[in-house]
């Protein structure tokens, strides 16, 4: 099977904070892949350098590779702007754009990348809708503000956002986090069935929900990579102590 | 550790003295709430009075001309003793209106330089020189303005401007600097740093989600900042709303470099023309008798509730903006 | 892709007009400091600041009346604006909440917005008419230009101080108004008083509202009843004469002016590292 991201010594700075050290991991395509880890452990700062947005920061730092169907995003010569749409995010607290409509924040990325024909728009923001699991919920209401939702409605409608302008890879930043028990159901089974067409990478301080929803499972702590393996395997038999401790909830 | 009775006996003893001195304390703490009351409520007393005395002393203008006057186009103190506004009114709006399509955008950029392109320590120096331009006096703006500036748009701009655009009527006709387009040129300066202000606080509030929203969707930096405007739409119209109010009661600036001529409607862009607060500042010491006097007051008067108006509808969207804004971040 | 290319175009173009948009709106300010520095100081001598106006085509001649009449006319108003102001904004900070104040603080904004010339023809109306063109009615003018500004000035200056210290004054015993006015005052002494400063330059600057309370005066202070000289108003009419050395005076008003005003100001600044 295909890799679809391979990280060589990536190492991230805030400033003079040295944040992720020397990481190095293959990410399997179509498949989930959850990164743990207790709190400053660096998982977040790890997608964020996936997709160039950990850049954006002031004094922010980064060296190293990440080949991206076989190019290193942080080549010179790339544009971030063209990494950021093959790669969607969806961020920990839901952030639709509270001025547009549910319609509208879904066609953002389109009518960003300058797709104007009115069928093909609400084709796509259907599709898309659908496959967050939202479309049922909104389909009569598609001109109502994207804030004008529950919370994990908004969390889907962001889903939606992302999968819209059908990026590669998924990116997800605790997605959960902020929302309740029943929601994160919902956002948990999307998750399994997005492995058909996407390759997903989720960082979750969960674990229970990396055990249910990944296929692969990536253990980080105070920014090394300690652990990478399927994620039964690292489960019913980590390999290294630190690991168990942290899964056995010993820490963090 | 003290004996309980003593303790009691000195617990009980406090609150009843307690009790005396705050009664006491009590009419203080009312009597002073009454009196900075009073001084606060002063300001209705003001505006209500402004009112009251501008009406009173428009009288004689209002009877004599009714509604003629807001409609009047003809201004004539000497010998037939005829006043009429409107010409006076277009020219107030017709230069604000200038200043607002010049110095908007500007504005805009400025905020948007500042709030999402500037690091930290170049925005404070470079908002500490934008302001420096709201303080320097209306009437030193109008010195500049008749030395630097006129000569400077009568020797390179205005030519080419009417080379490139002369058939159209607006940009036809003789040049000597000032004028209508000059007018709206020096109102957009002294709009600029109320607009950019308040811009930038507006677009600053917006949360940083929201950007990266936009970011990881693929949006390149002018996209992202599209997405802070339209988030911030309410304010922006708010702070345009107020550099306009600001624009309309602009005196002594406009009055130097307009050419304060009285007409219907300007020739062209660089002809001469009047607005209501310019007449007020030129005619008003030389008004010799009631009628002409009532008659500036009269004007005054459309020029306080044109203000008033304006500024009101500001203040309400601004005010509105900035909570709303906060109110959604606040998910 | 075709797209991405217009794209990246209209990025880059946005962004280089936003930064001329900064450059734009900042050479004006370097313009007419440039100027007014450049042409002022060729006016400013000892004389220029001791004697008063020339005659028309005389020769020599200062804006020391000038100096001397705009002091007194801000003093003045300060007399009243700055009482009314300081009342109002310790109103508005220590009794916020009450339903007067939100009337209050919003009605001072839209005082703060309006035409200084509308509130000249004010003071005409309510002093002039009674009176006479005088330094009162100019006073009384800019003291209503001044009031909104110390208004609001005052009431964030006390906002400022900390709950600790209203706390600390409250657990002594001292009763409300009492703490109000020792403690809290005192704390915040110094944006009060930038707040004064501020709302002085403001009305230092005003020209409008003195031309129709006052209008143009060429001697020395001759009693509250009658006008004064003011530098603001003396700019106007020195700009618009045809006489070189009235112009030339002109400069050099605006010179002392805009030292005055921002002087001020940036002294204001520099102790108050507000928001930026």
């Amino acid at each position: 099977m295909l890799y679809k991201i391979e990280v060589e010594n990536l190492n991230a700075w805030f400033g003079s904070k040295h944040v992720l050290k020397n990481i190095n991991m293959k990410i399997k395509e179509k498949a989930v892949t959850a990164v743990i880890g207790p709190s400053g452990c660096g998982k977040t700062t790890f997608i964020r350098c996936l997709n160039r947005m950990h850049e954006i920061v002031p004094h922010a730092k980064v060296s190293g590779k990440v080949l991206f169907n076989g190019m290193d995003i942080y080549d010179e010569d790339v544009d971030p702007v063209q990494i950021r749409r093959k790669m969607g995010m969806v961020f920990q607290k839901p952030n639709p754009f509270p001025m547009m409509s549910i319609y509208d924040n879904v066609a953002a990325g389109l009518k960003l990348n300058g797709i104007r024909n009115k069928e093909k728009l609400d084709s796509i923001v259907e599709q898309s809708l659908k496959m967050a699991i939202l479309w049922d919920e909104v389909k009569d209401e598609l001109n109502k503000s994207g804030a004008s939702l529950s919370g994990g409605q908004q969390q889907r409608l962001c889903i939606a956002r992302a999968l819209a302008v059908q990026p590669e890879i998924i990116l997800m930043d605790e997605p959960c986090s902020a929302l309740d028990p029943m929601a994160t159901a919902k956002i948990e089974g999307l998750i399994r069935t997005l492995t058909a067409e996407y390759t997903v990478i989720i960082v979750t301080h969960n674990m229970q929900q990396a055990a249910r929803v990944s296929d692969y499972t990536a253990f980080l702590y105070l920014g090394e990579l300690v652990e990478y393996e399927a994620t039964t395997n690292i489960f019913e038999n980590p390999k290294s102590e630190l690991t168990e401790k942290y899964i056995t909830g010993e820490f963090g | 550790m003290k004996n309980s009775g003593k303790s009691s006996f000195f617990i009980k003893n406090l609150n009843a003295k307690a009790r005396k001195i705050s009664k006491k304390y009590l009419t203080g703490d009312r009597a002073f709430k009454f009196l900075t009351a009073a001084f606060a409520s002063s300001i209705f007393i003001i505006l209500g009075l402004m009112v009251y005395e501008l009406i009173k002393e428009s009288q004689l203008s209002i009877q004599k001309f009714g509604i003629g006057f807001l409609i009047g186009t003809k201004w004539d103190p000497a010998i037939s003793q005829v006043f009429g506004a409107l010409p006076l009114i277009l020219g107030t709006l017709v230069t604000s209106a200038i200043a607002l399509l010049i110095g908007v955008p500007i504005s805009l950029g400025v905020g948007l330089a500042l709030s999402e392109f500037t690091p930290k320590r170049f925005g404070f120096a470079i908002s500490f020189l934008v302001e420096l331009l709201a303080a320097i006096p209306s009437v030193i703006y109008g010195l500049w303005g008749i030395f630097i500036l006129i000569p400077f748009l009568r020797n390179n701009i205005y030519p080419h401007l009417q080379t490139m655009f002369g058939f159209i009527p607006l940009f036809s006709g003789p040049i000597y600097g000032g004028g209508v387009l000059t007018g709206g040129i020096i109102l957009a300066i002294m709009i600029i740093p109320t607009v950019s202000a308040i811009s930038r606080d507006v677009f600053s509030a917006v949360p940083d989600t929201q950007r990266e929203a936009a970011i990881s969707l693929g949006a390149t930096k002018w996209e992202t900042a599209k997405t802070v405007i339209s988030y911030s739409k309410s304010g922006v119209i708010g702070a345009i709303i107020l550099g306009l109010g600001r624009a309309i009661g602009e005196t002594m600036a406009i009055t130097m470099v307009i050419g304060n001529k009285f007409q219907v409607l300007p020739k062209s862009l660089f002809d001469s023309w009047y607005t209501m607060s310019a007449i007020i500042a030129n005619e008003f010491t030389e008004a010799t008798y009631d009628l002409y006097v009532s008659a500036l007051i009269e004007v005054g008067l459309v020029l306080f509730f044109i203000t008033l108006i304006v500024n009101v509808l500001a203040r309400l969207i601004v005010w509105r903006s900035l909570r709303l804004t906060r109110g959604i971040a606040r998910e | 892709m075709n797209n991405y290319v217009v794209r990246k175009i209209k990025d880059r173009l946005m962004l280089i007009f936003i930064f001329l948009a900064l450059v734009v709106a900042l050479i004006p300010l370097f313009s007419i400091l440039g100027e007014v520095i450049i042409n002022g100081s060729s006016s400013v001598s000892i004389d220029f600041l001791t004697q008063p106006t020339p005659t028309v085509g005389e020769a020599g001649g200062g804006v020391a009346n000038a100096i001397q009449g705009t002091l007194l006319t801000i003093g003045l108003s300060s007399l009243i604006g700055v009482p009314i102001g300081l009342m109002s904004g310790i109103f508005l900070s220590e009794y916020g909440g009450a339903k007067l104040s939100t009337s209050v603080r919003f009605f001072n904004d839209v005082l703060a917005g309006f035409p200084s010339i509308v509130v000249g023809i004010f003071g005409y109306t309510l002093i002039v008419l009674s009176i006479g063109f005088s330094v009162i009615a100019a006073a009384f003018a800019l003291a209503i230009i001044m009031i909104p500004i110390v208004t609001r000035t005052t009431e964030e200056a006390l906002k400022l101080v900390p709950a600790t210290v209203r706390e600390a004054a409250i657990a002594l015993g001292v009763p409300q108004w009492k703490t109000t006015v020792s403690v809290i005052l005192s704390n915040a002494k110094k944006g009060i008083a930038t707040g004064i400063l501020l709302a002085l330059a403001r009305v230092a600057g005003e020209s409008a509202p003195v031309l129709v309370t006052m209008g143009y005066w060429r001697w020395w202070f001759a009693g509250l009843d009658k006008p004064v000289a003011n530098l603001a108003l003396d700019i106007y009419t020195f700009a618009i004469s045809p006489f070189e050395n009235w112009r030339a005076l002109g400069w050099g008003s605006a010179l002392i002016l805009v030292l005055l005003i921002l002087g001020i100001s940036m002294v204001v600044r520099l102790f108050t590292r507000e928001k930026y």
